[in-house]
């Protein structure tokens, strides 16, 4: 197929997926699941997508992503409350120091942008480690990230331990589903340039790709800044989602959550990774909820079910899942147009054969 | 064309390579034999400076490129065929091409018909993995990747190692053949038969130092040589 009728038929699958967005919204109460789910999933395919272009494509075992999110949510929220609501949340520190606010989108891009100049700095005496001691450095970070957010000194900034509240959120699911999409797209370009090549050079054997001439230090701080920088921008999305944030909440659980949806989309599949994040965010707050509410059916009271008995059954579905698919739903495979209509016309093939 | 003089190289306090000196004339084919152990592969990887010599000089058309970035020696024309292939094994082909003339912001339409054209296998295969090209179609790879910055010099280190006779015999054609379109090639060889019947200068090494030296056909028919590396 051409390549440009490939891509007209994506743009198509686009246009549906904000139509059918539009319509749900239209059809659900504002408050149902479905809705919150699919606003969460659209923030956590962005940050599952940022870890895998730094796990999966650049073969970077980073686990600093919670601690980037924590940033970039400080970030937006700190300096988009708006001034008349500032002494009313920060009322243990006489209305914090900053006294002004910036629009949505700038609050969102200095999110990014801050994380990736945290990424920057630490980068150079990180990066230089391998695997497992970077996996234990770059957590460490996050959990310092997380105690420093909470430091009191700093409270005229950051509140302290306190919650930051009264930003200005979204309400329509279209705005997280844009915003990840547009971020999407520039990791997917940047995936298929001769960055992306280098990255994934630099993955498969970095004593070739140096030896090829490919900068290894500098590639690499590029893909963690970069990383950085959409896991920034992800955590400011999740700051609006929540409505309010506490440095507390961003534990390494968090982490270890997008590392799942990650491996579960398979390492080096961007679609892999957004498919994985609804999957994960579905059943873990949606589909499951049964298992935690008690249930008779004809007077016999179902045994097993009770409150947190949902988390039990996900652990057992996600080792399932990694134990029979090593390499993830999608390995690292693409889902793509193209894949879709070879897919069924070698079915076609073969019913063809087989008559 | 290279010039190495009292070219020092150490891992950790160990002499690896100990003070040679050797030269490589431009569009000749020059080769350096010697046991396992000798330094031959940590000499080519310190002239593109994977490891940092502990001293001594490595000119390069004029220049001192001792210690320069890899990216830059890259740039002025040598590239490594690194021992053992290692080619990007869940990259594609075309990809792996690619990757060869990372260093170049020009097109490469050029250059993929002319390693296409030198190894027709690679393009029946460009869409496949790395990874899964049999032995001999990687060490092709591997070259093609190399060949792909435009090299003036291109160094392989042991690119017959483990391949059967036959394909050995067509990698010494091809290394022949890239030769006489011009470039300038360093050869590292376990096979030391075929490497100094190809080649122009044969360097003799042994653990860490240059021993012998002289022209294919002399080193050849050396009484030494061929009772330590060709076996009678
Ligand atoms: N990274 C390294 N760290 C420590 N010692 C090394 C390293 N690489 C090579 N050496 C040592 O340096 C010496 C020379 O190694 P080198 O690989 O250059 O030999 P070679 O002549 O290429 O041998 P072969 O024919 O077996 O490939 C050997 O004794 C080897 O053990
Ligand atoms: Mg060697």
């Amino acid at each position: 197929m051409s390549k440009k009728k490939s891509m007209t038929i994506s743009a198509i699958l686009f246009l549906a997926l904000i139509v059918i967005i539009v319509v749900l919204e239209r059809m659900l109460p504002p408050t149902h699941i479905a809705l919150a789910v699919l606003k969460k999933g659209c923030i956590y395919s962005l940050v599952a997508v940022s870890m895998n272009l730094l796990n999966g494509f650049t073969g970077l075992f980073s686990l600093g992503q919670a601690g980037f999110m924590l940033i970039g949510a400080y970030a937006y929220a700190v300096l988009t409350i708006p001034v008349a609501d500032r002494a009313s949340v920060y009322m243990y520190f006489d209305g914090g120091i900053i006294q002004f606010s910036v629009p949505v989108f700038v609050g969102l891009l200095a999110s990014g942008l801050l994380a990736a100049l945290c990424a920057w700095l630490i980068g150079l005496p990180v990066l230089r480690l391998k695997s497992d001691y970077l996996a234990i450095a770059t957590l460490g970070f996050a959990e310092i990230i997380r105690a420093f957010f909470q430091w009191d000194k700093l409270g005229v900034v950051t509140n302290g331990s306190n919650m930051l509240r009264k930003y200005p959120t979204f309400s329509t699911t279209l705005f997280p589903f844009l915003v990840s999409a547009a971020c999407i797209g520039v990791m997917v370009l940047m995936i298929n340039s001769s960055y992306g090549r280098a990255f994934k050079a630099i993955r498969d054997d970095e004593i070739a790709a140096e030896a090829m001439g490919i900068n290894l230090a500098k590639h690499k701080r590029m893909a963690f800044c970069v990383s950085s920088f959409f896991a920034g921008v992800g955590g400011g999305l999740l700051a609006m989602y929540q409505t309010s944030i506490q440095a507390m909440t961003f534990k390494s659980s968090m982490t270890y959550e997008i590392l799942l949806i990650v491996v579960i989309g398979g390492l080096g599949s961007v679609t892999g990774s957004c498919l994985a994040s609804f999957l994960f965010i579905a059943s873990s707050e949606w589909w499951l909820r049964f298992l935690d509410t008690e249930m008779t059916i004809g007077g016999f009271k179902v045994p097993l079910l009770r409150s947190g008995f949902r988390k039990v059954v996900f652990s057992v579905i996600i080792m399932v899942i990694v134990l029979f698919a090593r390499r993830g739903i999608m390995g690292d495979r693409e889902f793509s147009v193209d894949g879709i209509c070879r897919f069924f016309k070698n079915l076609g093939k073969k019913k063809e054969v087989k008559q | 064309m290279l010039k190495v003089e009292n070219l020092k190289v150490n891992y950790g306090g160990i002499e690896a390579v100990k003070g040679i000196s050797f030269e490589v004339p431009e569009n000749s084919i020059v080769t350096l034999i010697g046991a396992n152990g000798a330094g031959k592969s940590t000499t080519l990887r310190s002239i593109v400076s994977l490891v940092k010599p502990a001293s001594g000089s490595i000119n390069f058309l004029g220049e001192n490129i001792t210690g320069k970035d890899t990216n830059d020696i890259v740039a002025r024309g040598i590239t490594l065929v690194p021992e053992g292939r290692k080619i990007f094994p869940d990259l594609t082909v075309l990809e792996n091409l690619k990757i060869g003339a990372y260093m170049r912001k020009d097109s490469l339409e050029d250059d993929l018909n002319w390693v296409y054209d030198l190894f027709p296998r690679l393009k029946e295969r460009h869409w496949q993995a790395g990874g899964t090209l049999s032995g001999g179609e990687q060490q092709m790879l591997a070259v093609a990747r190399a060949l792909m910055s435009r090299p003036k010099l291109i160094m392989m280190d042991e690119p017959s190692l483990g391949l059967a006779p036959l394909i050995v015999q067509g990698i010494f054609d091809i290394i022949r053949e890239i030769h006489r379109q011009g470039v300038t090639i360093l050869l590292i060889e376990q096979n030391a038969n075929m490497a100094l019947r190809t080649a122009d200068i044969g360097y003799v090494m042994e653990t860490g130092s240059i021993t012998m030296t002289g022209s294919g056909a002399e080193l050849l028919v050396n009484e030494k040589v061929r009772e330590a590396y060709l076996g009678n």
